[in-house]
């Protein structure tokens, strides 16, 4: 259990700048989730806090202390691999015992450990076997288990669950979440899986192209996406973005459909005539049962069971989705429906930078930032 | 994966295996049953006469007293060559596998012995180390060795020894190498996570996963002492001084060409034989295994 701080940690491989200065804190026993899409440099974060990579500027603390140019070995840090990496010529208990053999533990000592772990993860039948003759469920387990019995300062899990199939890669997400909360051992997670992402994280850091978006909770990251790449990214389906600029001061959205539509919690700190994007989840798009000056014609239509995402476009040939609840009914491709944007429910993001936008309530002062979670 | 191509009719099919086969019928079937009929048989000093002696070329052999200490000292040297070979091959193959600067070069650079035939290979260490004007026999006496591989049976065989592993350790490299590559990279990195380092790794990690390519590779350099070696030897020492180098395939050029014992050295030969195709059976047991594990 530790604190892990990334300063300016930076990785170029030859020309390619893969990772651009990252600033990051772990609290003891926080569980931070990296969630970004291929390539952003998730993983390469994560091998340099391993110690299997060496940073090209930048430090590693690990409970205050520098470990930047520290072995890996020496580190007491244990990490579960993507593809597990389990000792193919060792047993399952021989796979668990090898960290602690070589700290020289006495033999009792490491019984007791894995026979712990063996029941916490349900191994104990599956000690004397070997890798091979495991199912990748077992496997999966086993490399928790090597991970386990070593009482590391620090877990790093590289895409776990990738190799499972989807109904078992939920249930270890929750075994998962719930031995990180038992153990409290501190935990750096890398996935490109957003729900993953979602559920396990105390803190989530969405990472885009070897650089930080945004770190906040779940939650946050949710209802307050930093730019419109996060915004993008979480968020399943994806949420719309509709071209727009700033007017009356700051308090409303002239839409490039069409429609001039209020935004909540008062001026918006740009100029008139900025121009904006106007995001929207298709969950928060209402259908409305009038026309609102707002259209969308529909060009695909996905029956979910329990309710129905419809794909168009809006009068300025942006993509817009929406979801409803229930079944299609007598919807049909290219009938033409009037949406209905809720003010509280946009987000706000100038266009030319990507960065979120919001507005300054009416007579706001300092510290009024508190009622988000 | 297996693709099975069907050929209409036999003609076809006869005709294109048909080089393969004369060749293995002129080189190797018409030789070895050439040396099992001269091996039940005894031929007069001239090859004038010869008459039908049943197992008495064996017989004889067993019973010699400097044919034992001929297979011995093949052992000893197949045991010798092997060992120095791949222990070489193995210690250039784990630091060839680092990350390292040039490192197309240095692995060029080691598998070249490999390429060097037998003869030109005997006449570089005979460069190196010809009594009177080797390039290092200067530097030994020098040093206080009388070396004079010519005169002392000791020396002699040390050189044929190293000479051999010295061609064989390219191989050996190649495949040590090949193996190492193939043992994934994020056990390695999981093991260094673990806490292992250095020579523990090695022989926790790297060595176990190795063992399959140590098995092949222990038959092929044991087939590769023991016959593939008769080039180095015969340009290098000849088999001298006396019989201090003499291997069992020296001994059957020596007596069967030389001393033109052609009974007893085709029984040799046949004996010979029989171990290549027990070396051969194992040698295609652990290759097999090596691709089912």
């Amino acid at each position: 259990m530790a604190r892990l701080d990334l300063r300016g940690l930076a990785k170029s491989f030859a020309a390619t700048t893969v990772l651009h200065g990252i600033d990051l804190a772990l609290a003891d026993g926080e569980m931070v989730v990296i969630v970004g899409a291929s390539g952003c440099g998730k993983s390469t974060l994560l091998r340099l806090v391993a110690g299997l990579e060496s940073p090209t500027a930048g430090r590693v603390l690990l409970d205050g202390t520098d470990i930047t140019d520290t072995d890996p070995s020496r580190r007491d840090i244990a990490m579960v691999f993507q593809n597990y990496a389990l000792y193919p010529h060792m047993t399952v208990f021989g796979n668990m015992e090898y960290g602690l053999k070589l700290r020289g533990l006495p033999r009792a000592e490491i019984a007791r450990r894995v026979d712990e772990a063996a029941a916490l993860l349900g191994l104990g039948p599956l000690l004397d076997r070997r890798p091979r003759q495991l199912s990748g469920g077992q496997r999966q387990r086993v490399a928790m288990g090597r991970a386990i019995v070593r009482e590391p300062k620090l877990f790093l899990f590289d895409e776990p669950l990738s190799n499972l199939d989807a109904r078992l890669r939920v249930q270890v997400r929750a075994d998962i979440r719930r031995l990180q909360r038992r153990l409290g051992v501190t935990s750096l997670y890398v996935t490109h899986d957003q729900t993953e992402a979602m559920t396990l994280a105390d803190r989530l850091v969405v990472m885009h192209e070897g650089r930080v978006a945004q770190i906040a909770t779940p939650v946050e990251v949710f209802d307050r996406p930093a730019d419109t790449y996060v915004a993008g990214f979480i968020g399943d389906p994806a949420m719309n973005f509709c071209p727009a600029v700033l007017a009356r001061g700051g308090t409303m959205a002239a839409l490039a459909a069409g429609a001039q539509i209020p935004l909540a919690g008062g001026r918006h700190a740009a100029p008139d005539g900025t121009r904006i994007l106007i995001g929207i989840r298709p969950q928060h798009a209402e259908r409305a049962a009038a026309p609102t000056g707002l259209a969308v014609t529909i060009e695909l239509i996905e029956p979910l069971g329990s309710e129905t995402l419809l794909h168009g476009k809006l009068a300025d040939d942006t993509e817009f989705a929406l979801r409803i609840t229930g079944p299609p009914g007598p919807l049909g491709d290219g009938m033409t429906l009037p949406v209905h944007l809720p003010p509280e429910q946009l987000h706000v993001f100038d266009a030319a930078s990507g960065l979120r936008l919001d507005p300054t309530p009416p007579g706001a002062g300092v510290g009024s930032g508190s009622g988000q979670d | 994966m297996e693709r099975r191509t069907l050929f209409p009719g036999r003609a076809l099919p006869a005709f294109l295996v048909l080089p393969q086969l004369a060749i293995t019928a002129l080189f190797f079937l018409f030789p070895a049953w050439r040396a099992f009929v001269e091996s039940v048989r005894a031929v007069n000093g001239f090859g004038l006469n010869a008459r039908f002696v049943g197992l008495a070329n064996f017989a004889a052999l067993l019973g010699s007293g400097t044919y034992r200490a001929t297979v011995l000292r093949t052992l000893l040297y197949c045991t010798a060559v092997t060992a120095l070979a791949m222990a070489g091959g193995l210690v250039l193959a784990v630091f060839a596998d680092r990350e390292i600067k040039g490192r197309a070069i240095y692995r060029a650079l080691l598998i070249l012995p490999y390429a060097i035939a037998p003869a030109i290979a005997s006449v570089i260490f005979v460069f190196l180390l010809q009594p009177e004007i080797g390039l290092l026999t200067g530097v030994l006496k020098q040093a206080g060795i009388d070396w004079n591989y010519v005169l002392h049976g000791g020396q002699a065989l040390g050189l044929v020894i190293l000479v051999g592993a010295w061609k064989q350790v390219a191989y050996n490299f190649i495949f040590y190498l090949a193996g190492l590559q193939s043992i994934p990279r994020t056990l390695i990195e999981a093991a260094a996570l673990d806490g292992a380092r250095g020579w523990y790794r090695f022989r926790t990690m790297l060595w176990p996963l190795l063992l399959p390519t140590t098995l092949f590779l222990l038959v092929v350099n044991t087939v590769y002492a023991a016959f593939d070696t008769f080039a180095l030897i015969f340009a290098l020492t000849g088999g001298g001084p006396g019989t201090a180098t003499e291997t069992m395939v020296v001994k059957v050029y020596r007596d069967g060409i030389i001393n033109l014992d052609l009974g007893g050295s085709a029984a040799q030969s046949v004996i010979l034989m029989a171990l290549i195709v027990a070396l051969t059976v194992l040698q295609f047991r652990y290759a097999g295994g090596r691709d089912r594990t």
